[in-house]
């Protein structure tokens, strides 16, 4: 086992096949499911375009050909077709991953000039009401105007809706409205508890009950005769036995680039205490990938606790998510408390025991009741001033 | 699903929404798509970097057949287009 890490920790790691860009964290949309950090309001200023144009020719020189552009919301970048048309010329796949909001005709039709490949669009749930309370605007006819431009734009039409307590018994309508809309794609995403989303676990994880009756509607769904729509449904993991194999390991493929600049092995990984990640304004790509402790650190197994460090299952799974242990356990190089061999996996299954007496709780009751149940304990939704109100009183997540 | 054939006069293209290239990195031709990649086998990235919706499956085999100084890839070439076809890697344009 020994000599297997040591091989594993010096090898020269492949290349960051994966990069998402967060433009910005600026957002129209307050989604209480965000896994954008909480403290967001206190990051300084957002990259400029030089720089994302270096970014992008850095890491596409050492490989990286999926380019995910992502924020907050990165269509309040107005330098977001300068961004495509560059990454477009470099040989990036480029995929824009979006609320829809500030997506007219005329930004798509410079997009779609630039290169762009495609768009994922974001729905919050399947009616105006819903959709509207869950992120907290008014946005979803809207949404439903821009579903039909990208259908226009001849893109293919792929939704993604992230999935929680107080949605997720609404996946045939949710189903139903993307037949609707024209949707080629569906991804039912499950929340992963991070960020803004770990902030309100208590109150947007359903329960057991809940993801198996998700489930069922969806094969059912997918059996219907028909139109063709392809259904994603994204495991929630803290229903399963072992962990996610997280970003395929820390420093694996995956690289993300936050607003401010700051180099991460995975979009949530700034929690992670024992590590100082770098910024692209005074490190080169090829640097922050080959070079930077903070993404050596998780490669490899040295770093690894038991049970993981003996088990059999490591080259699968990478001992699971990092942040996920970290928020769990306070420890990053902990086992991730959703694998049953964790010694702290009742973290897991005592919160999934309060989502299942939340929901034998709310039995009974009508669906407005239930709802109205579920929101008395109010969401924190995500926001400036909320980002600021967290974290005048209190530092960390 | 219906069944999918594949005749020597068909003219096999990249499905919509996925891009083939070549990626130095990887010493490899790349399948690219939404969100997505799969790394090519040579042989799997000389047949299709060769289906460009005008090449008949005659004319790819035989232009293969030609690049590697061998016969016989008739049934190699159907098989794979079969294949790239259920997964939605490639369409058949008529």
């Amino acid at each position: 086992m020994a000599a297997d890490s040591h091989v594993n920790a010096s090898a020269r790691p492949g290349p960051p096949l994966w990069l998402l860009l967060e433009l910005t964290y600026r957002c129209p949309l307050h989604c209480a499911f965000c896994y954008n950090p909480t403290d967001f309001a206190s990051t300084t200023a957002e990259l400029g375009t030089d720089d994302w144009l270096r970014v992008l020719r850095e890491a596409r020189a050492l490989g990286a050909v999926q380019l995910g552009l992502s924020g907050g919301e990165p269509l309040t970048r107005d330098d977001l077709e300068v961004i495509v048309q560059e990454a477009h010329g470099l040989g990036f796949y480029t995929n824009l991953i979006t609320s829809g909001v500030g997506l007219t005709e005329a930004r798509l039709r410079a997009l779609k000039k630039a290169g762009l490949d495609h768009i994922q669009l974001s729905f919050q749930d399947s009616t105006r009401q819903m959709n509207d309370f869950l992120s907290s605007t008014r946005t979803f006819e809207l949404k439903s105007a821009v579903a039909a431009l990208i259908k226009q734009y001849d893109y293919p039409m792929v939704l993604n809706v992230v999935l929680h307590r107080l949605n997720i018994d609404h996946v045939e309508e949710i189903l139903e409205m993307a037949l609707r809309l024209g949707a080629d794609y569906v991804e039912l995403a499950n929340t992963q508890y991070y960020g803004w989303a770990w902030h309100n676990r208590e109150q947007l994880l359903p329960s057991r009950a809940q993801v198996e009756k998700a489930e069922q509607t969806m094969r059912r769904f997918r059996e219907r005769p028909g139109r063709q729509m392809q259904i994603y449904f994204v495991v929630p993991d803290y229903f399963e036995r072992r962990p996610k194999p997280c970003m395929n390991g820390l420093g694996s493929i995956f690289l993300t680039i936050t607003p401010d600049g700051t180099a991460l092995p995975c979009h949530a990984a700034r929690m992670l205490p024992v590590l100082e990640f770098p910024n692209v304004r005074n490190a080169s790509i090829e640097q922050v990938w080959y070079e930077a402790e903070s993404f050596n650190h998780f490669r490899g197994d040295a770093w690894m606790k038991e049970p993981c460090r003996s088990c059999p299952e490591k080259a699968r799974d990478f001992g699971g998510c990092r942040c996920q242990a970290f928020l769990l356990t306070g420890d990053a190089s902990n086992a991730d408390p959703v694998c049953d061999l964790s010694p702290h996996h009742h973290l897991v299954t005592e919160a999934v025991a309060r989502a299942d007496h939340a929901a034998a709780g709310a039995d009974g009751a009508s669906g407005g009741a239930r709802r109205e149940a579920a929101v008395e304990k109010p969401l924190v939704f995500r926001s400036p001033q909320n980002s600021s109100r967290l974290h005048s009183r209190r530092d960390g997540n | 699903m219906s069944q999918i054939s594949v005749e020597a006069g068909s003219r096999p293209a990249v499905e919509r929404g996925f891009r083939l290239q070549w990626e130095a990195a990887q010493n490899a031709y790349v399948l690219l798509y939404p969100e997505g990649m799969i790394k090519l086998n040579a042989s799997a990235g000389e047949i299709l970097k060769r289906c460009d919706g005008t090449a008949t499956i005659a004319d790819i085999t035989a232009d293969l057949e030609r690049a590697f100084a061998t016969s016989g890839l008739s049934a190699d070439v159907i098989h794979f287009v079969t294949m790239a076809l259920e997964k939605k890697w490639l369409q058949i344009l008529t």
